[in-house]
């Protein structure tokens, strides 16, 4: 690091112009930082933090712990087996949040759940008794789990489960129920719940056979060849789909199952193009994971959404949540809906970005304007952008249109503050209204306000001076 | 991935592990564009990953410049922190980082300096040379530079330390990092530390500090009864066996006048100097910034029948505008007032050039010169080479009835010896 010479042959500049240009007058090769002012507020926070000793190190680690996890498909279980779930006990996505003020699709999804459980009649009923308090919940992140949309998860709904063989953690997600009406974007119709029982009876024991018979399948290795093929791992998982498919045919055809349930199995997993994100979650979460609860690190290991709240948290400060209002997203709508039936931003998905992909490789997945709005240019200026609130690249997944430079990866709580760059997000839209289901997609951020919390709560974690 | 290693021994596996980390690790992209074209960044930091830098030159708002500052430590640049008002706990903090890193913190509030014949902020172009100059880095050394640049003597680096490096709090910390770094420069054959009187330990361990190096270190101080800028430059001349001679006087000779003397300078460590000289001959001077028992100007800067010195580059005055050496304007109305008040008997003033200051100070001051009935003396710090033109900005006031000095204590003496009998 000591530099032996004294020398302004190169020269980074921030501030003042005159100062930059005059260098230019004398021939120096100068790299001028596109300064902005920082956040208001955050600046004597800011600048305790990015002070302290331990930070560079630490982030450091983070990184090199999320880009070093493992994450291998090994198991396809219920969630009262692997998760240990209680019935009459929820798991859902996003920070904390009780029914008062849980958004519409977040008590749909629940309602459904309690339904499909058997623990109410109706959807009336489980709507009684859930604000009545008959029922329990907490955040899938508090169990190791993540959930896309509203993430309800309930002790008979069978679980993807992946393994780091590196840090010995487990992550878990449900199967993927396909797009539109469905239980993730708060529907509970009939037919909702008789594809979620279908899933159970059908999917999730033929899925077991198939993974247990193939062995554990490196869900890392296709995320690192999908992000070539044009998804971007959160709202295009199209390849990924149909490369984990392939890992399971064989041994789905050689399982014994009826042609029937066989043919239905390869149907919906072929026919669901976001198949793959439920196990594409897991993967980030394992990663993100790895870098939780390393003093002194900035790095953000959680964004979460509640459909009312947006939460983060962040490694220097363990299982802390800094939360903000989940925004709107901007995008692209199904059918005749608008603006006006959409719920703010929900879903334990954006793990996908916490973990460098989704939003943050949107440079590689071009197409994906189509579904969330925006233009190509905007694509690839996204990833850009990312790289300046990101602490590092991660070398296993590269992205050949921005030379094989690795996904931005570990997004830095201080450099969002500095640059004012919000981590961006794509995200599928609900309706607001309980039942009403997937209404569009879009892009998004998270509010300002998570940051301004956790850069507080960072500089109190900071040691005081000897 | 596997990699495959077919290696004839250990040593050999060894050296292709070694080779395999770094390519694995190599970044692929360091340049300033990608496949999309030129990459911006919103930090130092993120800058200097897609950068190769020697330096960072910070000029970012004081509360915050402590941001950009950790960025260039912590991708192992030398910072130059140019902004002011910066907290001492961050320049502590900052320069026990650079410590630990061997790195250099120059400033903060650092106007100037030379690295490597490269003049960052407020510079002269000066010659290369033996000469390793630190110093709190403002006018002061331009002056040293550039009254050494006229002798025929070269400076190789110009370090700035900021005005509060050698108080009880920084301890000198970037003051002996600079020292270490001018040391192992084999071009340095003459270390001149220039500073305001350090805090008592602080001397004492730069005393040491100074005794203990193989590279001649020369320390003056600033201050009463201490020598002024112009004898340090003639004392490095004559430690270097180099010939001496004093600094150049252009224009009229001035004959003694009635009435008070005004010195309205842009560069604060100039305005002292010039102060301390008139204040050991014509007693009481004030100033917005006053020597210690001087009278200290209020907010409207004048008093009426008195010796005035003011430093129009003071921190309290450049709040929300450009430095004085950038844009003249508050300088020159001040001028301008003062050339029409019958109680002023002349006017001292110095004129900065060199890389960022005012393009062309000499067309805004030329004409009021012109105008005025009572002398103007000007310091003019500048060298041959800077891209305004020493000679020709000294030629343009002289024409216009200047008197132009090369020195500014003699600037300073001169101004003092017109109004010394003549004071009412």
């Amino acid at each position: 690091m000591s530099r032996s010479g004294l020398s302004a042959e190169r020269v980074i500049t921030a501030g003042v112009e005159l100062l930059a240009a005059a260098l230019e007058g004398q021939a120096v090769d100068v790299r001028r930082v596109d300064w902005a002012p920082p956040v208001a507020g955050a600046e004597d926070a800011l600048a305790t933090v990015l002070l302290d000793p331990r930070r560079a190190q630490a982030n450091a680690d983070a990184v090199a712990a999320m880009t070093s996890a493992r994450a291998e498909l090994v198991d396809v279980r219920p969630a009262s087996e692997c998760l240990g779930l209680e019935r009459g006990h929820f798991l859902h996505a996003g920070p904390p949040i009780g029914w008062d003020r849980a958004s519409g699709p977040l008590r749909g999804a629940l309602i459904g759940a309690a339904v499909y459980e058997g623990l109410a009649a109706t959807a009336d009923e489980a709507e009684t008794m859930l604000a009545e308090g008959a029922f329990t919940w907490e955040p899938c992140h508090h169990r190791g789990a993540v959930g896309p949309m509203a993430g309800v998860v309930s002790s008979s709904m069978w679980m993807l489960e992946l393994h780091d063989d590196l840090h010995d953690t487990r992550s878990w997600c449900s199967l993927n129920e396909g797009l539109g009406k469905v239980l993730r974007y708060g529907a509970y119709s009939p037919d909702v719940i008789d594809r979620l029982r279908w899933m159970s009876d059908v999917l999730g024991p033929a899925l077991q056979k198939a993974t247990r018979a193939r062995g554990p399948i490196d869900v890392k290795a296709i995320v690192a060849q999908m992000i070539q093929m044009g998804d971007e791992g959160h709202n295009r998982n199209r390849a990924g789909t149909l490369m984990l498919l392939k890992e399971w045919l064989p041994h789905l055809i050689e399982a014994g199952l009826d042609p029937a349930d066989l043919a239905e199995v390869v149907r919906f997993v072929s026919g669901n193009d976001h198949f793959f994100l439920n196990v594409g979650m897991p993967t980030c979460k394992l990663m993100t994971s790895a870098a939780a609860g390393i003093p002194g690190s900035t790095v953000v290991t959680t964004m979460a959404r509640n459909g009312t709240d947006f939460g983060i948290r962040v490694s220097g400060t363990g299982d802390a949540w800094f939360t903000g209002p989940a925004q709107l997203a901007e995008g692209l709508y199904l059918g005749a809906f608008g603006p006006d039936d959409a719920n703010p931003d929900i879903g334990d998905s954006a793990i996908t970005e916490t973990a460098g992909i989704g939003g943050f490789a949107m440079a590689t997945a071009p197409a994906i304007v189509r579904f969330v709005g925006g233009s190509v240019p905007d694509a690839l200026a996204t990833t850009r952008r990312m790289y300046d609130i990101c602490v590092g690249d991660n070398p296993g997944w590269a992205l050949p249109i921005m030379d094989f430079r690795g996904t931005p990866t570990g997004i830095d709580v201080t450099a969002v503050l500095r640059t004012g760059r919000l981590p961006q997000i794509n995200t599928g839209m609900a309706g607001k209204v309980a039942g009403t289901g997937q209404v569009g997609a879009g892009l998004v951020t998270p509010p300002m306000d998570c940051f301004t919390a956790a850069i507080e709560a960072l500089a109190d974690a900071v040691p005081a001076r000897s | 991935m596997v990699v495959a290693i077919e290696a004839a021994d250990d040593e050999a596996v060894g050296r292709a592990m070694a080779a395999l980390g770094e390519a694995l690790t190599r970044r692929p992209a360091t340049s300033s564009t990608d496949s999309l074209g030129p990459l911006t960044s919103r930090t130092v930091g993120t800058a200097a990953r897609t950068a190769e830098a020697d330096l960072a030159l910070v000029s970012t708002p004081g509360r915050v410049a402590v941001l950009d500052a950790v960025d260039a430590l912590d991708s192992g640049l030398d910072v130059m922190l140019f902004s002011d008002n910066v907290a001492v706990e961050h320049e502590v903090a900052l320069k026990e980082r650079a410590a630990g890193a061997g790195l250099l913190v120059m400033g903060p509030d650092c106007g100037t300096a030379v690295v490597g014949g490269v003049g960052l902020g407020f510079a002269n172009v000066v010659r290369p040379g033996p000469v390793g100059i630190v110093a709190a880095s403002g006018t002061g050394a331009q002056h040293l530079m550039a009254l050494l640049d006229e002798a025929g003597i070269g400076v190789a680096h110009c370090l700035g330390v900021g005005g509060r490096d050698l108080s009880s709090a920084v301890q000198g910390r970037s003051t002996f990092a600079a020292i270490d770094r001018l040391i192992r420069d084999d071009k340095v054959e003459l270390i001149v530390v220039i500073s305001k009187p350090p805090a008592a330990e602080v001397a004492a361990m730069l005393r040491d500090r100074a005794t203990k190096v193989a590279t001649p270190v020369l320390v003056r101080l600033l201050g009463p009864g201490e020598p002024d800028l112009t004898q340090t430059a003639a004392a490095v001349a004559d430690a270097l066996g180099r010939p001496w001679r004093e600094p150049a006087r252009l224009g009229p000779s001035l004959e003694r006048r009635s009435g008070w003397l005004r010195g309205l300078f842009s560069g604060g460590t100039l305005c002292d100097e010039a102060m301390l000289i008139a204040a050991e001959a014509l007693g009481e001077v004030w100033s917005n910034i006053p020597l210690a028992g001087q009278p200290a100007l209020d907010e409207t800067l004048t008093a009426p029948g008195r010796h005035v010195f003011i430093d129009f580059g003071d921190d309290r005055l450049t709040a929300g505008r450009p430095h004085p050496m950038i844009d003249g304007r508050i300088r020159n109305e001040r001028l301008a007032r003062e050339l029409a008040d019958p109680g002023c008997a002349v006017v001292l003033l110095d004129v900065v050039l060199g890389h960022a200051a005012h393009a062309d100070p000499a067309a805004e001051l030329a004409p009021l010169v012109a105008s005025a009935d009572k002398p103007v003396i000007v310091s003019l710090v500048g060298t041959r080479d800077d891209p305004q033109g020493r000679d020709g900005t000294a030629a343009r006031l002289v024409d216009a009835g200047a008197v132009v000095h090369a020195s500014n204590a003699a600037a300073a003496r001169e101004a003092v010896l017109v109004v010394s009998a003549g004071t009412p």
